[in-house]
């Protein structure tokens, strides 16, 4: 296997604030790695650093073969950067901002041309290629920028937090993209506080926590740290989740846990879709009324809970975020 | 996302020489504050409105009351527009800090340096674009000097060098202009400080009022300081009124310490500019 992207003991500190601890990354050809963690775990200042916009304080990294402080040129034809800021010219068009750096990417005049059509086209911008980019919407900024990253048809391409502040509708719609440009064998380093988009993208994710790596791993992986699946249960009425606590206990593979507020069991299991049979039945003989049942497997916000002891997302970011410990159910 | 099939482009860049790079780079990017310029016509205005304002305030109202020898108000009109088109140039220098500020807090910045270009194409073009818009407003407000009186005594040769003093001092001191955005942390404050050290180098001179009228202490300063020689040289070389103080160098060599100025500010604040945009957040 190609490692497309190798980091190894990157130190950063910005003042007295420890930014980075000693990361090692590798990120095989043609796989998607999933940086996660919450703000101010590093993930922006490792992607600053790979893609040589920051040099690290120690620790060697290289990326496409290319060592990002002694060949930053080589690296830089090689990469695209897509940030949490959309990096264009407001008071330009769509087309002038890709020819723009198209021509900077050192592309003839014609073929700048022919490849911001291809992009505008791919990025159905075409209609709003000829508006200034001041009258676009945030989804149609954020493809706009990841069209400009791609312009030199990058092998490795670094997305930092590439779906925060979209609507659910857009962050579908770039996910797709992603998938699309994985597919053709681009390999990419995405960073995201949503564990969601992290399970949904990442073939391996690393977990980063006050700049250090406190777990790397398949998504499945680091579910399976959490052990296996759960029953969410809601009852009718908060009174019956200690009977019905006492007549599961033969069910689970450990202690239920309840939290009344919300009149919910959480039941680890170990037999699957057939566990939820029993407790159906069960409480059924019981007269025990069910509101709502759920077979879940744990989550990474589940992952990072037992791995930190705290929630991944702080709250004042997380408003409009798709995702919830409520209300998700199994998807695989 | 519809699907299309990419026709194969050329999407390796041609070798070239790193200066041949840095030429076009600069020209890619210059054109981008140009196009700018194009859709925020505003800006432009009022970079024209504010000097005419000032000829029409100090040819108008304050000027009835500065002397400058013999000739009046007339003399006064022709000291002033060459002392107007050295506070040009300098007050023009707000506009590039806050602009690369305001690119530097917009991510645009690390896209620029996140691609193959030269790294210093951005503020070669960013300063090259400042210059051509400060070449139309000096154009504009030497037609307006003319129309309220001010006339060019000198040779033709004498006018052209002229010009090409304020040219090149324009774009050196954008220079400085551009490392200080560097610096700031954001555009509000760029624009604060963009201004703020300009305003003793430009009122702090003789472009307004003679040097003789000023108190004894302040007199150095204000003979050494650039805007002052600037705005002397221009006079010497359009032969307009020239009160002296005295003999002293500046007195005597304003075109050659402009053009040396210039070239000084150029030597010491490209390469710091140029560093400091390599070096970001490093």
């Amino acid at each position: 296997m190609t490692l497309a992207i190798k980091a190894a003991g990157l130190t950063k500190s910005f003042g007295d604030v420890v930014a980075l601890n000693g990361i090692d990354i590798e990120v095989e050809q043609g796989t998607v790695l999933g940086l996660l963690g919450p703000n101010g775990s590093g993930k922006t200042t490792i992607v600053r650093i790979l893609a040589t916009l920051l040099k690290a304080d120690s620790g060697v990294a290289s990326v496409a073969g290319f060592d990002v402080v002694t060949q930053p040129d080589e690296v830089r034809s090689v990469i695209g950067l897509t940030g949490q800021y959309a990096a264009v010219d407001e008071y330009l068009t769509g087309r002038e901002n890709l020819e723009l750096f198209a021509r900077l990417f050192h592309l003839s005049k014609i073929d700048a041309k022919k490849r911001a059509d291809q992009l505008l086209d791919r990025f159905d911008l075409s209609d709003a290629a000829d508006r200034g980019i001041k009258g676009y919407s945030g989804g149609m900024r954020r493809r706009l920028d990841l069209a400009a990253s791609l312009i030199g048809r990058p092998n490795v391409l670094f997305l930092d937090e590439p779906t925060t502040g979209l609507d659910p509708r857009s962050r579908q719609g770039m996910w797709e993209v992603i998938e699309d440009l994985v597919a053709d064998g681009t390999t990419v380093l995405l960073t995201t506080q949503y564990l969601e988009e992290a399970d949904q993208l990442a073939n391996k994710i690393v977990v980063l926590n006050h700049g250090e790596v406190i777990a790397k791993g398949t998504s499945d992986e680091l579910k399976s740290q959490v052990g296996g699946d759960r029953i969410e249960l809601v009852v009718g009425a908060a009174s019956d989740l200690p009977s019905a606590a006492g007549l599961l206990r033969e069910f689970g593979s450990g202690p239920a846990t309840t939290e009344p507020e919300i009149r919910t069991l959480l039941l680890p299991v170990s037999g699957g879709s057939s566990a939820i049979v029993d407790v159906v039945r069960k409480l059924d003989e019981n007269k025990i009324n069910i509101a709502d049942i759920a077979l879940r497997r744990p989550t990474l916000d589940d992952v990072f809970l037992s791995l930190t002891g705290h929630a991944a997302e702080d709250k004042t970011e997380t408003a409009g975020a798709p995702k919830g410990r409520r209300g998700r159910k199994a998807r695989r | 996302m519809s699907a299309v099939t990419e026709t194969s482009l050329n999407l390796q860049a041609a070798p070239r020489p790193k200066l041949g790079w840095l030429i076009t780079d600069s020209m890619s990017v210059s054109r981008r504050h140009l196009l700018k310029i194009t859709r925020v016509p505003e800006s432009l205005f009022f970079a024209l409105i504010q000097p005419v304002m000032f000829v029409l305030l100090f040819a108008f109202v304050f000027g009835g009351a500065i002397n400058v020898g013999p000739g009046g108000a007339q003399a006064y009109r022709e000291y002033l527009i060459p002392g107007i088109l050295a506070q040009t140039v300098m007050f023009a220098v707000a506009g590039i800090t806050v602009g690369i500020t305001e690119d530097a807090g917009k991510g645009i910045m690390d896209r620029f340096r996140s691609l193959p270009m030269r790294p210093g194409a951005v503020l070669a073009g960013h300063t090259l674009a400042s210059l051509l818009q400060n070449t139309l407003v000096i154009g504009i407000l030497s037609v307006t000097g003319l129309a309220i009186g001010w006339r060019i005594h000198g040779t033709f040769g004498e006018a052209a060098l002229a010009y090409l003093m304020f040219a090149m001092f324009a774009y050196a001191i954008t220079w400085v202009g551009a490392w200080i955005g560097l610096h700031m942390p954001n555009s509000e404050v760029a624009g604060t400080a963009g201004l703020a050290w300009i305003f003793p180098f430009t009122f702090a001179s003789n472009i307004f009022t003679p040097v003789a009228t000023m108190p004894g202490w302040l007199q150095p300063f204000v003979l050494w300081n650039p805007v002052s020689c600037l705005a002397l040289a221009g006079r010497t070389l359009f032969h307009n009124p020239v009160p002296m103080l005295g003999h002293s160098f500046p007195e005597r060599y304003p075109v050659e310490l402009s053009f040396g100025y210039a070239i000084l500010l150029l030597a010491i604040f490209a390469p710091l500019a140029v560093r400091a945009f390599k070096n970001r957040n490093a």
